[in-house]
Formats: C-alpha cells, sequence, structure tokens
C-alpha cells in the first residue's frame, strides 16, 4: 500500500472549516487521514512546515491550445503549468481547433490528459457546435465522453433563444452552461473598459453594460429554464450585483472571477501593452471592489484563472488587433494571495474559492481533503518571495501582465491522486 | 518631462513646451530666407515611418528634415499587421537597426509609437496615432495662437467636433490647459468620449454656449464615415448645429480666430468662406507645421548623435 505522510504543515480544508496544524496521510491516492499528529514510519514523508496545505486547485476556466493551436499552448505544458501553480484539475475550454464540439474531440483531449499532463484535465464541450450559436452540441454524447461543463467562451451565444434551449437541454444532462456574457453588439471594437481610461488612451471603449445587459439576459433564462448558468470571469459591479439577486431568488447561477480582475484595473493598459488586454477588459477601481466583494460574500464561487496563452508574435501588434488573454496558471495563487495579506479575504475564503466551491459548481469529488477523497494537494509557502519570469515559466507562451514582478507565495509541492507532480526544487515530475 | 522623444503633449511639462515654442520662432526665420537651408542635422537620417497614409503631415516632416539638411527617408509599409506581413516591431526594428537619427511614426490605431519607442534606440517623434495623441499639430496651433494673440494665458479655446475620435482634440486638450488656457469641447454626445471632463476640460453640447466668449474656435475634421450611421443622422444635421460660419461665429469674441487641422470638409465643419479668409488662420497652421516640425527635429534628431559620443 502506498502511503504518503504531509507532515507539519497548516492544513486548511474549506469542506470541513478545518484550519489549524495537521498531518495528513495518503493511502492508495485518497486521503486516509488528517489528524494533529500521525504516526505512519512506513509512509514517504513530505515536509510541509512553514506551508499550508490545502486540497489541490481547481481552474474552471482555462485555455489549453490543443488540440490545434499547439504554438500557444498544449496540454503537456499547461498541465504543467497547472501543477507548478498549485492546480490539480484544469477544466479546458471548447475553443481549439477543431473546436471540442464531438465527442471525438473530448477523448482525444483525455487521451492526451493521460498521458502527457502531470494533472487531471476536464474538458469543457462546446454548448454549439463550432461555436456558431446555430446547432446546440450533442451533450449526451459529450457528457458520456468526459465532458464536465459546455461553453462558447470566446464567443457569446447571442441569439436568446438559442441562448435558452442550450439552457434548457442542459438540464437533461446536469451540467452548467458556462457563459462569456458579452453583449458583443455593444462591445463592438471595444478593446478596453470604457471610462477615464479608454478617453485618454484614445483606443475604443467597452463598456460594463456589455457584460451587464448580457448577464442580466442569462439570469432570466436561467430563471425560465431552471438550468445551471455559471457566469464566466465576472468582471463588472452591475454583474456580481445581479448574480447576488439572482441567487437571493433560488435562481440557480454560479460565478467565477479571474486573478487579473480583483487585482488589476485599467489603469494597467496605459502603457498600451498588450499583455493588459484581456476579455473582458481590466475595469475601474469600483468593479474591482465590487469583486472582491462578492467573492468574499459568496456571490461568486470561484477564482478562475481563465488561463489564455497566445504567442509573443500575437502580442505584439497593434493592441486593437492583439488577441485578448493573460496567462493564469502559474501566477494565481501568489496574485490572490495579496487579497488575504490585504485583509480582504479570509485563508478559509481564498483556498473555497480555489478548491472546494469551484468543485462543488462542475460537481467534481475533489476539492477537499476529507477522508476517501482523491489526494489531490497543493502545498505552499505564502511568505517565499519569487519573481516571475515567463520565460522560465512552463506555459509555452509569455502574455502575462506579471512578467518580472516579484510575488509573495510559491507553491512548494502538488500532487495528484497522492504522487508528488511538482516540487518547486525538481520541478514538474511527469506521470 | 520631454523624454528622448516626443510621443504626446500628456508628457511635456510647461517650460518643455515654451522651449519648443521658442526653438520654432527660429525655424520660422529660416522658412523666410531665400535659400530655405541650414546644415544643422547634416549627415543625420530621418525616417518617417507612415502606417496610415498622411500627404500633408509627411510633407510637412519631410520639408522640415530637409530645411535642416538632415537625409529624409519615408517609409510606409502598405498595410500594418493586419495583413499578417510582418509586425509593427519588426518593422521598427529593421529600421532601426539602420541607425536613424529619429524615426517619425504615423499610425491608425493608439499605442503604436509608444510601443516602437519602447523597442527602438532612435528616438520617435509621434506624428499621430490613432485617436490618442497628434503631438506635432497641436504644438503649432499653440504656436499659431501665440501669433495671433499673443499669449496663450487666460484664452478661451473651443473645439468643436468629433472629440471621441480625435487625436488632435486630446493633444490640444493638454496643449492648451497646460498652457493656461481655458478648453471646452462641444460636439454630439455621440462622439463626444466617456468622462472626457477628467481630460480637464468643460463639455458641451451647445455650440453656441461653448463658443461664448471663445478667444479661439477650433473645428476638427470628421470622418466621412462617421457622417451617418450610429454617431450622425445626416451631414445636414451635423452641419446645422455644429458646422462654424460666420454667423455662428458671432457668439465667440468679436476677435476670434478659426482653426482646423484640415483637410476640411468644405460645408461640414466650417462654410466655404469661413475656410478661406480671416478670421480663420488655417493656412498660418500649414505654416507653421514647417517650423514646429523643424523646431522638433532639430531638438530631437540633434541629440543621439552626441549621446553616442559621450558614451566612446
Amino acid at each position: 500500500m502506498a502511503r504518503v505522510l504531509i507532515r507539519g504543515g497548516r492544513v486548511i480544508d474549506p469542506a470541513v472549516e478545518r484550519d489549524e496544524r495537521a498531518d495528513v496521510l495518503i493511502e492508495d491516492g485518497r486521503i486516509a487521514a488528517v489528524d494533529a499528529s500521525i504516526d505512519a514510519r512506513d509512509a514517504e514523508m513530505v515536509d510541509a512546515s512553514g506551508c499550508w496545505v490545502t486540497p489541490g486547485f481547481i481552474d474552471l476556466h482555462a485555455h489549453l491550445r490543443e488540440p490545434g493551436q499547439e504554438y500557444k499552448e498544449d496540454i503537456a505544458s499547461g498541465g504543467s503549468a497547472g501543477a507548478a501553480g498549485g492546480f490539480t484539475s484544469i477544466c479546458c475550454m471548447a475553443n481549439t481547433d477543431p473546436v471540442n464540439d464531438d465527442p471525438s474531440v473530448t477523448e482525444y483531449i483525455l487521451d492526451r490528459a493521460r498521458n502527457e499532463s502531470p494533472v487531471k484535465i476536464l474538458p469543457v464541450a462546446a454548448a454549439t457546435k463550432g461555436l456558431k450559436g446555430e446547432i446546440m452540441t450533442e451533450m449526451a454524447a459529450l457528457v458520456e465522453a468526459g465532458a464536465v461543463a459546455f461553453s462558447d467562451d470566446g464567443r457569446t451565444i447571442m441569439d436568446s433563444d438559442m441562448q435558452r434551449r442550450v439552457l434548457e437541454y442542459s438540464k437533461m444532462v446536469g451540467r452548467p452552461i458556462s457563459v462569456h456574457a458579452e453583449d458583443l453588439s455593444l462591445v463592438r471594437d471595444g478593446v478596453v473598459n470604457e471610462g477615464p481610461v479608454s478617453t485618454k488612451l484614445g483606443l475604443p471603449g467597452n463598456p460594463a453594460a456589455a457584460e451587464t445587459i448580457n448577464v442580466s439576459r442569462d439570469v432570466h433564462l436561467a430563471e425560465i429554464t431552471g438550468g445551471h448558468l455559471h457566469v464566466g470571469h465576472v468582471s463588472t459591479g452591475g454583474a456580481v450585483a445581479l448574480i447576488r439577486e439572482a441567487r437571493a431568488r433560488g435562481i440557480h447561477v454560479t460565478g467565477e472571477v479571474t486573478p487579473h480582475h480583483l487585482t488589476l484595473t485599467d489603469a494597467e493598459t496605459m502603457g498600451y501593452d498588450t499583455n493588459t488586454k484581456m476579455a473582458p477588459p481590466l475595469r475601474g477601481p469600483a468593479d474591482v471592489e465590487a469583486c472582491i466583494v462578492g467573492l468574499a460574500d459568496g456571490t461568486l464561487d470561484a477564482i478562475a484563472t481563465d488561463h489564455a496563452p497566445h504567442a509573443v508574435h500575437e502580442k505584439e501588434v497593434e493592441f486593437t488587433e492583439a488577441p485578448p488573454g493573460v496567462l493564469g496558471l502559474e501566477t494565481a495563487l501568489p496574485v490572490v494571495l495579496q487579497l488575504v495579506r490585504d485583509g480582504r479575504l479570509t485563508p478559509m475564503q481564498l483556498i473555497a474559492a480555489l478548491t472546494f466551491r469551484p468543485a462543488k459548481v462542475f460537481q467534481l469529488e475533489t476539492g477537499r481533503l476529507t477522508r476517501g477523497a482523491p489526494a489531490d494537494v497543493a502545498i505552499f509557502d505564502p511568505e517565499r518571495r519569487w519573481t516571475y519570469d515567463t520565460t522560465k515559466g512552463y506555459s509555452k507562451s509569455r502574455n502575462s501582465p506579471w512578467n518580472g514582478k516579484e510575488m509573495i507565495g510559491r507553491v512548494v509541492t502538488t500532487l495528484v491522486d497522492g504522487e508528488v507532480v511538482f516540487h518547486v526544487d525538481r520541478g514538474v515530475l511527469h506521470p | 518631462m520631454m523624454g528622448r522623444g516626443l510621443l504626446g503633449i500628456e508628457d511635456l511639462d510647461r517650460d518643455d513646451i515654451e522651449l519648443i515654442l521658442d526653438t520654432a520662432q527660429h525655424m520660422k526665420e529660416v522658412g523666410e530666407r531665400e535659400v530655405k537651408k541650414v546644415p544643422t542635422l547634416r549627415g543625420r537620417t530621418i525616417i518617417n515611418l507612415f502606417f496610415e497614409s498622411s500627404t500633408r503631415t509627411r510633407t510637412s516632416f519631410e520639408i522640415a528634415g530637409k530645411r535642416l539638411s538632415a537625409d529624409v527617408v519615408n517609409f510606409s509599409p502598405s498595410s500594418s499587421s493586419l495583413s499578417k506581413s510582418e509586425s509593427i516591431l519588426d518593422t521598427a526594428k529593421t529600421l532601426d537597426a539602420m541607425d536613424p537619427d529619429a524615426v517619425v511614426v504615423r499610425h491608425q490605431v493608439a499605442g503604436v509609437p509608444k510601443r516602437i519607442a519602447d523597442v527602438l534606440d532612435a528616438p520617435v517623434i509621434n506624428a499621430g496615432d490613432g485617436a490618442h495623441e497628434h503631438p506635432t499639430q497641436a504644438l503649432l496651433d499653440l504656436m499659431t495662437v501665440v501669433e495671433n494673440k499673443g499669449r496663450v494665458d487666460g484664452l478661451t479655446v473651443t473645439i468643436v467636433g468629433d472629440i471621441a475620435h480625435s487625436r488632435v482634440a486630446r493633444s490640444n486638450v493638454y496643449a492648451f490647459t497646460k498652457m493656461g488656457a481655458e478648453v471646452r469641447v462641444a460636439g454630439p454626445p455621440t462622439m463626444m468620449p466617456v468622462e472626457v471632463e477628467s481630460l480637464g476640460v468643460k463639455a458641451f453640447t451647445s455650440l453656441r454656449e461653448a463658443l461664448d466668449g471663445a478667444d479661439v474656435v477650433m473645428a476638427l475634421r470628421i470622418q466621412r464615415e462617421r457622417l451617418s450611421g450610429s454617431m450622425l443622422p445626416s451631414v445636414r444635421e451635423y452641419n446645422a448645429t455644429f458646422g462654424i460660419d460666420r454667423a455662428k461665429m458671432r457668439f465667440a469674441k468679436d476677435d476670434a480666430i478659426v482653426m482646423h487641422p484640415g483637410p476640411v470638409n468644405r460645408g461640414v465643419e466650417l462654410s466655404h468662406d469661413l475656410t478661406d479668409d480671416r478670421p480663420s488662420v488655417i493656412l498660418d497652421q500649414v505654416r507653421n507645421g514647417v517650423a514646429m516640425r523643424m523646431a522638433v527635429l532639430y531638438l530631437l534628431a540633434g541629440r543621439k548623435r552626441s549621446r553616442n559620443e559621450e558614451a566612446s
């Protein structure tokens, strides 16, 4: 029986509201015990002193680019980036080439993941064929193949009837519809948040209303259909308020927010750095504040990275032409730990948003350290300082606004099913 | 403070602007000679890198460089990276490897001169980027106002038209407010950038109120494609509400001047007669444009070599 003992760390497990110094015993890839002091001399020892020991992080929203855009990222590099960032499950979006709108693509991704990825890869399938918003995908077959949710992310289903039907039909398979909520007819050519910054920069603005209009529509559609609406990368106070109100009315709505929308404002774009171009865009301080409050009060369930690798040559173009999106997997933890240092989130709230709560949104059995759960574990030193250098990261791409910045908090060890898949000194250890 | 290049008026302080204006006055004198050429920049190379076509501005920079005896090379990539031919930064790095003393950049997208400046050794002069800035235009406008009014401090300057899409408006807002003028902007609400007052101006949707007591009236060019659609219903309505003619000029001060960065859509932004004659100073602006660009090139392209010499 393979046994691993994680010793001496501060164990934070939101599933049972545990926050105390404890040892964690793993047997055959599952959590066997968590206790103040466990004696298991035959077990492989993992020293966690000075570290927090938490469930492995779960990213509900990442772009791993395989199949089709392996020059940006692939399942091996994206999975490795995740392992280095403490993520043990990565839900990968369907906007690959070909689009993951067919069970054969879902199976291909899972097959590649088994052979190439140190962490679990959970495919999110397209909600409509080719992400075109015209014909819905074979949701039953896709779930059978392993899809955990549906999303046309990157695109928005602008036809309200189509969106309604997708939410309705997905009830049959009991899986959420994750939406990229932007009214594209209002976004038009907008590339930065509409406000004083867009006025100064002279770049076309994307108003916050583009998001709130679409979230409002989708909330109403979730209400009349009873489907599970999951709002991806919430960026505005208006959307937070809509989700809060919808949840209060019992509508099945969940939401996620990215590390960048929690910590960066549109002021970052003042130098025209295309690595600050996201969709939705970085917003003003009031929206950032509302997102933090929404995460703290539970309106938003999860921190999701929206890890979106793009090649250097794709980003080294005019701001209006650059593809939106930034890397997230390797920097998420230190970036959001700032919210704990600033007293905006408790450690429990933060870890819940990275583990237990996203697991609930996508109905995963992971995200907890309770007995019998898969032994997916992140061990990190919340004080350790390091400088993020994209050229030394695991991602194939470099598009990060945090490149060259000092980070506080570093993952030391990541375990998946009880196996060490990353150690800060040894790097990613392939399965 | 003025940096190595000139990317925008926003980066300048009042002393920088006064230095440039003084220098331009000297340069203007060169243009009034029979032989309009001085050896100041002899042996220096200036590249006009114009991604967006602009005969007027490019010609103005070219004449300015030639009057200073610089070798001026015009490079107009037929297309931007939209066509996936070569990225703007690759183009810029390629040109930089040819060791120019200054690169003058015009691009239809805001921020491109800044990104190019970030990777170039040579100083970059912004000749207009999207709806961001057009600093030499604002400087020549300041020069023209000083010539006509004797000062900028305390004047009221009204900028009329499509403020949202105008780099000329932004640069002039910075330029005139830094030099002590009160700046007003007027135009249809669809052409007003959001929170425009954050730039330090007063915004009007009534032309009459905006012109009340104005010393300088600056009409902006409206792009033809925006004259009818989601921004404006028609040319006729725009001309009726924001087109400047002699009747509307009566709301401004008696001695107010009329400016326009050109080219004028006659009968749209300005009435025909107002375009050609006083109080219009449009041709003064063009004339001063050459002197101003000579001044900017002198101040920036003259620098690089001396820095290299210091290093060696």
